[in-house]
């Protein structure tokens, strides 16, 4: 089953049009800056606007085609809908919000009640009235209610934009869960990449009203556009990477990237498990020889393929260069490096250089592989 | 001296009845009309607003004189209700209660409205996404978040039916016993010589109604705020 959308729609002198193919299950990350038109797409993707022309198609069935006159109502399309703002009932309270979906949902249940209140922690906070809650408790009541209308497919607007850092720490992994757990396709509209890079699993960047590049999240992780959009410190290849081991001596978790091996501290880990990792371009060091005598523990060996501006529009030596490295089995990193240096080391393309980075400067993030997904429970991000 | 009489008791209760009545009938077409004016957009919109608050502007005694030529048993409407159901509401108890349910109509239409504005539409909306068609959505979202609005409009309306007076006396007259409610009777006390105890314990039943309905309102809105969550 996989979510088609294809919709053009005008509203005062911004165009909006919008073609993807979402792969479904996993989540779908609508990435973008504010006002490039995220909501207005998720909102006719739910029906709640509805589009000048196009097509909206889930699996086999057909929601909307303004060529044949087909738009299904929003509250027969099974499309579940986390708002920013929760909007939970506050004449309710929660377990009567949840009630509320439950009674409505027009499918067979796939996930019972008890799971939901398993998975999001919701028991303690049944009989509480809605405005007693956090902003992160409200956020789970809603992910909860909008799961029990059973839908095939759910939406989430920036879940956690309205919540602090801590409060979005805690639902985070509330939503690894869903996405490990059940196998309901999401879309994810987000202009945090972090949040991106622990959710996604496809990344679709909208600028102005269009979709500027869409696809994985290890190949997008290194595409231009994505790049001039979270700025250079944020810059960086996220690789899969798979777990060997536990490190004897360190303790750290062995993880296989390209034909390289990085020692990354994260807990709880089997060997064969996936992991992501992010590497930022700018905690990672080139070096042209093997080196020695330091205390780096992670080495890549790797093959420089393109050596671009770094963006920020320094001139001469002030600036820097994004040095892309070809790390073998398909996989690339990022490394940024003065322009100097990348003179004095005479980096080029086709120079075989080595990649050193700092374990504790690394992130890794637990992800199921794809087409699995039962994964063991999510582990926090390591050391930052 | 104290103790009211026969008749005024029959004044109070009326005065409740007619009231209560005017409200119970008045509230369903006045949610429809406050709903319609503050959702949908259509011609004529300027002219229903303006008609409906039309008893506000006009005086009493012309509302009443136009329901006379309406509802009369020879008007349009009155006569039609005779020859098809037997209901004749000139001089009766129940046209004393249309008379006042026109009259304070605006007032509840205005609090409803206000109360329908206030409504965040994204509530609907998420309603929607969770599957609720038109009808179950306002059933289960917008009226019970309305609440505070109608029980104000009910209240409010309530209140201005007890103390109607012009177009009831022009529509239904002063019958004792079937149209002469507090302030009619409170009025005819006043016409005849020595009514002046009569018309003092009229006057008190109508300061302690008056004053018991704007407690019970203030206690019904705090308790729905607080159902509410605000």
């Amino acid at each position: 089953m996989s979510l088609k959308v294809a919709i053009e729609k005008r509203l005062g002198s911004f165009l909006l049009d919008v073609a993807f193919d979402a792969p479904t299950p996993g989540i779908v990350a609508l990435f973008g800056p504010s006002g490039c038109g995220k909501s207005t797409t998720i909102n006719i993707i739910a029906g709640l606007l509805v589009p000048d022309h196009g097509e909206i198609s889930l699996g086999e069935d057909v929601l909307l085609d303004t060529r044949r006159k087909i738009a299904i109502a929003a509250e027969r399309r099974g499309i579940g809908y986390v708002f920013q703002d929760a909007r939970l009932f506050p004449h309710l309270n929660v377990a009567s919000n949840l009630r509320y979906a439950q009674r409505r949902a027009r499918r067979a249940p796939y996930v019972s009640l008890e799971r939901v209140l398993a998975m999001l922690d919701l028991e303690p906070l049944l009989s509480r009235r809605v405005h007693r809650l956090s902003g992160g408790e409200r956020q789970r009541v809603a992910l909860g209610r909008a799961l029990l209308s059973q839908p095939r497919l759910l939406l989430l607007d920036e879940p956690l934009a309205a919540l602090d850092r801590d409060r979005r720490e805690e639902v985070l992994p509330y939503l690894e869960t869903l996405r490990d757990q059940l196998s309901i396709p999401m879309i994810y509209v987000s202009h945090q990449f972090d949040e991106v890079l622990r959710l996604a699993t496809h990344i679709v960047l909208m600028q102005a009203g269009k979709v500027a590049a869409e696809g994985g999240i290890t190949q997008m992780s290194l595409d231009p556009k994505l790049r001039a959009l979270i700025g250079p410190d944020a810059v960086g290849a996220v690789i899969d990477g798979t777990v060997i081991g536990e490190d004897a001596a360190s303790g750290l978790t062995r993880v296989r990237v390209g034909n390289g091996e990085l020692k990354i501290e994260a807990a709880r880990l089997v060997a064969g498990a996936r992991m992501r990792v992010q590497l930022l371009a700018r905690d990672v060091i080139v070096a042209t020889r093997m080196p020695h005598y330091l205390s780096v523990r992670n080495s890549l060996p790797g093959v420089v393929t393109a050596i671009d501006d770094d963006g920020t529009g320094k001139a001469g030596d002030l600036g820097s260069d994004l040095v892309s490295i070809d790390i073998g089995a398909g996989a690339s990193i990022l490394a940024r490096v003065t322009r100097a240096a990348t003179r004095e080391l005479g980096l080029a393309v086709g120079a075989g250089v080595w990649a050193l980075v700092k374990a504790v400067s690394l992130r890794g993030h637990s992800f199921p592989a794809p087409g699995s997904p039962a994964a063991p429970s999510p582990v926090r991000s390591a050391a930052t | 001296m104290i103790a009211p009489t026969h008749q005024e008791v029959a004044a109070l209760e009326l005065s409740l009845s007619v009231a209560w009545r005017s409200v119970v009938f008045s509230l369903p077409p006045a949610i429809v009309v406050a709903w319609v004016l503050t959702r949908r957009r259509f011609v004529g919109k300027t002219l229903l607003d303006a008609v409906v608050h039309l008893p506000l502007v006009l005086p009493p005694v012309a509302v009443g004189y136009v329901l006379l030529l309406l509802f009369g048993t020879r008007g349009p409407i009155g006569g039609w209700l005779d020859r098809s159901f037997g209901i004749v509401l000139i001089f009766t108890r129940n046209g004393a209660a249309l008379a006042t349910a026109v009259m304070s109509f605006p007032l509840m239409v205005r609090a409803i409205r206000i109360s329908l504005e206030n409504i965040d539409r994204g509530l609907e909306d998420a309603a929607r996404t969770l599957g609720a068609a038109p009808l179950d959505r306002f059933m289960s979202v917008t009226l019970p978040l309305m609440l505070p609005g109608l029980l104000a409009g009910a209240i409010t309306a309530f209140s201005a039916a007890l103390g109607e007076f012009g177009a009831v006396i022009t529509f239904v007259s002063n019958i004792p016993g079937e149209t002469q409610t507090l302030p009619l009777a409170l009025y005819s006390a006043l016409q005849e010589p020595g009514g002046e105890h009569a018309a003092a314990r009229l006057a008190v039943m109508s300061v302690v109604l008056g004053l018991g309905g704007l407690l019970l309102s203030e206690w019904f809105a705090r308790r729905v705020r607080w159902m509410l969550g605000r």
